[in-house]
Order: structure tokens, then C-alpha cells, then sequence
């Protein structure tokens, strides 16, 4: 026969498995249950993404507001775009704004840094699918490192 | 010996290898194929959960604490140099999730609970215990493997789940507590890391097809036994050592699937 301490102590067992998965789930891993509804999403073209991966984080002055959902390569352009999912609490975000590949630390994780752009009468502030204009893409060391050796070489001529 | 014995006895031992392959494949579908009745079923599940789950908590929690602690204390030591001991989160986190966890639980499940289980069920071969539970028209099969084996599937998850938890938190006690990395950038770092999908679901799938590789491979031991002393020493024995070389070969295995690319 079963008895009631066994089946408090299995109870507590499976529940404090349970409990772990929970806390790893949503405290370590930091999954935060999100509705389609609380995102927009906005489409760049850059000319060059370095490193950039899937999920990176896009920021506003340090502050996370997207992650980049979808990295394709434009069929006829041969350019890459990029398409962000970024955080409804933040559409005020005009269309002027500017996006560019940042690198955080010198050798670190890249990510997208947007910088907002001014405000007028005839701008408008950006929606969902909008496409960002004006973007930067990534610096890649190599090329600085072969600009700078060119640069050192014609000096010296 | 001749030629022709030694192929008669390299053929015969690859017979013997894959009759028993077999008969554990066959053992395992006729035990789990049957729907179980469930008011019959779940208080023998329930019990054997007891019996593997519980308690082999205390082990898996104890370990977990030391192994996260000691991962921490390692890492720091390497990482400090680099001036990048902030990563340290990550890096205890990530060890344990994709590989420490499911692997070390199923080694220590493997001992603690997979002997016990073959031990058990090796007894209960050779005081003939299962054939006359046959004489009464219970199935042997159904009544002890089946329980047993799902108690040990479900267990083996939780018991990771657990063990990767007090880990992360025994790294968190050596590098915050002990070594004085900031508890911000120790979380932070470590969230913005771990990715559910990736490491999460893939320690669970780890965890559970290790469950599934070291309660079979008990229970077939114990099914199979020689039914005398020697034979049931022996069985535990080779649980132990099968089932732990299974679970590092498979953990290779599923690495390279889940991670390889």
C-alpha cells in the first residue's frame, strides 16, 4: 500500500522538478512570455553585417529595445537585410533615425546601435515593417588594419 | 584451438550480442506497449518514483553543489587572468546545462538508483519471485518492469533540471560570495547567454534519453540474471559500467547532433 508520506514526498519531488525547470527558464535563461502583440517589426539594408547573428540585441544608448529576428540576403541587390522585432513600449522612434553594426568591446558581441534621428512637422515616427534608410554597417577590422598599413606605406613614398 | 572453432566462437558471441539486444528491445515493448491502467498503474509509478527519484535526491543535490562550486572556482582562476572574470555566470551556467547536468545525474542515477534497480529485480529472478507472479496471471512485465522503467524516465529530467539549478547556484556562492564578482554582471551575463531553446530543451532531451539508456539497461541486467549470488553481483556490476559507458557515448552522440553543425 502506498502511504501518504510517500506520496507527499513524490509530490514535493516532481514539484521541485517542475520548479527547476521553472527558474531556469525564466530566471537564467530570461524568456519573458511575449505576445505577437507587443512587437513591431522594422526592415534595414546594410551593406555589410560583420558578425551579426540572429537575436542580437538592437540598442538605443546602451538600452535594449529589439533583438534582429532574420538575417537574408536581398535577391537582386545581393545585400543583406536585416529584420528587427523591437519592443512596442518604444515606437517613437522617427523615421530619420540611423542604424549601424556596433561592436561592444573591441573584440565583443555585435549588436545594432539606432540612433534617433530629429524630429519635424513632416516626419513621421516608424511603424510596423518600416524599412530604416540610413544604416551603417559593420567595421571589420581586417579592412581598418589593410587601410591603415596602405595609408602608412604611401606616407612613407 | 582450430580455425574453424574460433569463427564458431566469433559467430556465436555475435549471436549471443544481438539475441540480447533483442530480447532487451523486446522486454522494454512488451512492458511499455500495454496502456497502463491508470488506477492501477500511477501508485506503482508513484512508488518506484520514490524509490529512484527521491532518494537519490540528497546525492544529486550534494554533487551538483560541489561540481557548480568547483567549476566556478576553476574558471575564475583562468578567466581572472584575461580580466574577463564577469563570464564566469556563462560559463558555469553553460557547462552545466548542455553537459554536466544530464551527464553527471545519469552517472550518479546510474549508480545510486540503476544497481539498486537490478539488484532488485535480479532477487526477485532468482527466488523465482516473477514466475510465480506468471503462475498467477500477472504479468511480471507489466507489473514490475513497466512502473519501474517510467519512474526512471520521468525522474532522470527532474533530477537534472535540479542538479544544473544548485549548480549555478554554488557558482554563484564561490564567484559573488567568495570571489567578489559583481551579482549584476554575473546574472546579467548569464542571461543574456543561455538561450532556452538551445540549452534548456536540449539538457531536458539529454536528461531524458539518458533515463531511458540507464533504467533499460538495469532493468534488462536484472531481468537477465543468472539466477544465483554470482550472477546478481554481476549484473550490478555490468549495469553500472554499461549504463555509464552508454550515457558518455551517447552524450557524444547527441553533442554533435544538438551542437555539431
Amino acid at each position: 500500500m502506498l502511504t501518504r508520506k510517500i506520496e507527499l514526498l513524490v509530490g514535493l519531488f516532481l514539484l521541485s522538478g517542475v520548479l527547476a525547470f521553472c527558474v531556469l527558464v525564466f530566471n537564467v535563461a530570461n524568456v519573458k512570455v511575449d505576445t505577437k502583440d507587443n512587437h513591431y517589426t522594422l526592415v534595414a539594408e546594410f551593406n555589410n553585417i560583420g558578425g551579426l547573428k540572429v537575436r542580437a540585441p538592437v540598442k538605443v544608448g546602451g538600452v535594449v529595445v529589439g533583438r534582429v529576428a532574420d538575417i537574408t540576403l536581398d535577391d537582386r541587390k545581393l545585400v543583406p537585410i536585416v529584420t528587427l522585432t523591437m519592443d512596442k513600449r518604444y515606437d517613437h522612434f522617427p523615421e530619420t533615425s540611423s542604424l549601424s553594426i556596433l561592436t561592444s568591446g573591441l573584440l565583443g558581441e555585435q549588436f545594432i546601435g539606432l540612433t534617433p534621428g530629429f524630429v519635424d512637422d513632416d516626419i513621421e515616427m516608424l511603424g510596423n515593417g518600416d524599412r530604416v534608410e540610413d544604416t551603417r554597417g559593420a567595421l571589420i577590422l581586417e579592412d581598418l588594419i589593410g587601410q591603415l598599413l596602405y595609408s602608412m606605406s604611401s606616407k612613407d613614398k | 584451438m582450430s580455425p574453424i572453432n574460433l569463427i564458431a566462437a566469433i559467430g556465436r558471441y555475435a549471436i549471443e550480442l544481438v539475441s540480447s539486444y533483442g530480447k532487451a528491445g523486446l522486454m522494454l515493448w512488451r512492458a511499455i506497449a500495454h496502456i497502463p491502467n491508470p488506477k492501477k498503474g500511477v501508485p506503482l509509478v508513484i512508488k518506484q518514483m520514490y524509490v529512484l527519484g527521491v532518494r537519490s535526491m540528497v546525492i544529486i543535490l550534494v554533487s551538483g553543489l560541489f561540481i557548480g562550486m568547483v567549476l566556478a572556482l576553476q574558471g575564475y582562476n583562468i578567466l581572472v587572468d584575461f580580466g574577463t572574470e564577469d563570464s564566469l555566470g556563462p560559463m558555469v551556467a553553460l557547462s552545466l546545462l548542455r553537459e554536466l547536468g544530464p551527464v553527471v545525474t545519469a552517472l550518479l542515477f546510474a549508480g545510486r538508483a540503476g544497481s539498486a534497480l537490478t539488484a532488485e529485480i535480479g532477487l526477485m529472478k532468482s527466488t523465482e519471485q516473477l514466475s510465480s507472479l506468471e503462475m498467477m496471471a500477472i504479468d511480471p512485465l507489466r507489473q514490475i518492469i513497466a512502473p519501474r522503467f517510467w519512474a526512471g524516465v520521468i525522474s532522470m529530467p527532474l533530477l537534472a533540471m535540479m542538479f544544473s539549478l544548485v549548480g549555478i547556484f554554488g557558482g554563484h556562492l564561490v564567484g559573488v560570495e567568495w570571489k567578489g564578482i559583481d551579482t549584476g554582471a554575473f546574472w546579467s551575463i548569464l542571461q543574456a547567454s543561455i538561450e532556452w531553446r538551445e540549452d534548456i530543451v536540449n539538457c531536458l532531451i539529454k536528461s531524458t534519453v539518458f533515463g531511458v539508456v540507464v533504467t533499460w539497461i538495469a532493468l534488462y541486467r536484472g531481468y537477465e540474471v543468472q539466477p544465483n549470488p554470482e550472477g546478481i553481483s554481476r549484473a550490478t556490476t555490468s549495469t553500472v559500467v554499461q549504463a555509464s559507458l552508454a550515457v558518455l557515448a551517447l552524450d557524444f552522440l547527441l553533442t554533435a547532433l544538438m551542437f555539431g553543425n
